[in-house]
């Protein structure tokens, strides 16, 4: 099981997501994104948080265009697993590896806290070691995680169970409490709170580390 | 040649940076404002003759995320 997590300029979340990876026992590389191939044998990319090129145009914009993008989009349309967080679920938004966008918080505040979530489906690599309708605690820390898309793609995403996790209490304005989606083949996963700042007793929660912890024994070869 | 280019949040869609503004500017007084929207202009310095297809594309592949946001080109 091998994990390439991908470091932008601004990344900064990108060492604490390996540090997960790594303690579920999944050997873990970096990538600059500069780089235009994953290392050999990549089972799952890890897109981490962070301002990726300081946040210019729109959060995520900028990553998007990046040499090693075309890698992680190849990567994606073959089968392979590809984990965004924060500014990485910004950045497969704007690459249109999942659908919608992320906008402003409707309270226009930078939001670093401890929120809590329902497992929307454990139908996933991600989610199989939760169960669908749990409630877990996760820290969020953005500016920008105010999902939106069309009313057709939200009925869609929850026609088809692709809503990974939900606000309980809805800090930013997200249509319908969304905080995580599934691609179509439910093998690509981008949330705004961040699993890899609760999967350490250090952290002060560990309801993220479930979501590593089940990877090694979930993911097919792709 | 120069271009410039108007984005603009897709009608429909909340913008909650425009909503603080109609807010700050009816607290100082300035009765009326009913509605702002905020978008951002791009300027770009462009070759003679490059076509506002090329533009159009330079819109939908970056300038734009047109999931949430519309475009307008404007050649000067």
């Amino acid at each position: 099981m091998r994990a390439a997590v991908i470091v932008f300029p601004g990344s900064n979340c990108d060492r604490d997501l390996a540090v997960a990876l790594e303690a579920a026992g999944i050997e873990t590389t970096m990538v600059w994104h500069k780089d235009t191939a994953l290392p050999e044998g990549t089972d799952l990319v890890g897109v981490p948080g962070g301002f990726s090129y300081g946040d210019y145009l729109r959060c995520g914009a900028i990553a998007a265009t990046s040499p090693v993008i075309g890698a992680v989009i190849r990567h994606a349309e073959r089968g392979g697993y590809v984990l965004g967080v924060c500014n990485g679920f910004q950045i497969l938004t704007e690459t249109g590896l999942l659908p919608g966008a992320l906008l402003r918080n409707a309270g226009l505040k930078y939001i670093c806290r401890t929120v809590p979530l329902t497992v929307g489906t454990a139908d996933s690599v991600f989610t199989a070691g939760y169960a669908a309708g749990e409630r877990i605690d996760v820290p969020i820390a953005h500016h920008d995680g105010n999902y939106i898309a069309d009313a057709g793609t939200l009925d869609r995403l929850e026609g088809e169970d692709r809503v990974a996790f939900r606000y309980g209490d809805n800090p930013n304005g997200s249509v319908r409490d969304i905080a995580g989606i599934l691609s179509e083949n439910r093998r690509v996963l981008g949330m705004m709170p961040h699993p890899e700042r609760a999967a350490d007793r250090g952290h002060g929660g560990t309801d993220g580390q479930r979501l590593f912890a089940h990877l090694t024994a979930a993911m097919d070869p792709a | 040649m120069k271009a410039r280019v108007h984005v603009m949040l897709k009608d429909g869609v909340l913008d909650p940076q425009g909503e603080a503004v109609r807010h700050a500017l009816g607290a100082m007084g300035f009765d009326g404002v009913d509605g702002v929207r905020q978008g951002k202009v791009i300027e770009l310095d462009l070759a003679d003759g490059t076509s506002e297809a090329r533009i159009a594309e330079m819109c939908e592949r970056l300038l734009a995320n047109t999931v949430i946001e519309s475009y307008r080109i404007e050649t000067l």
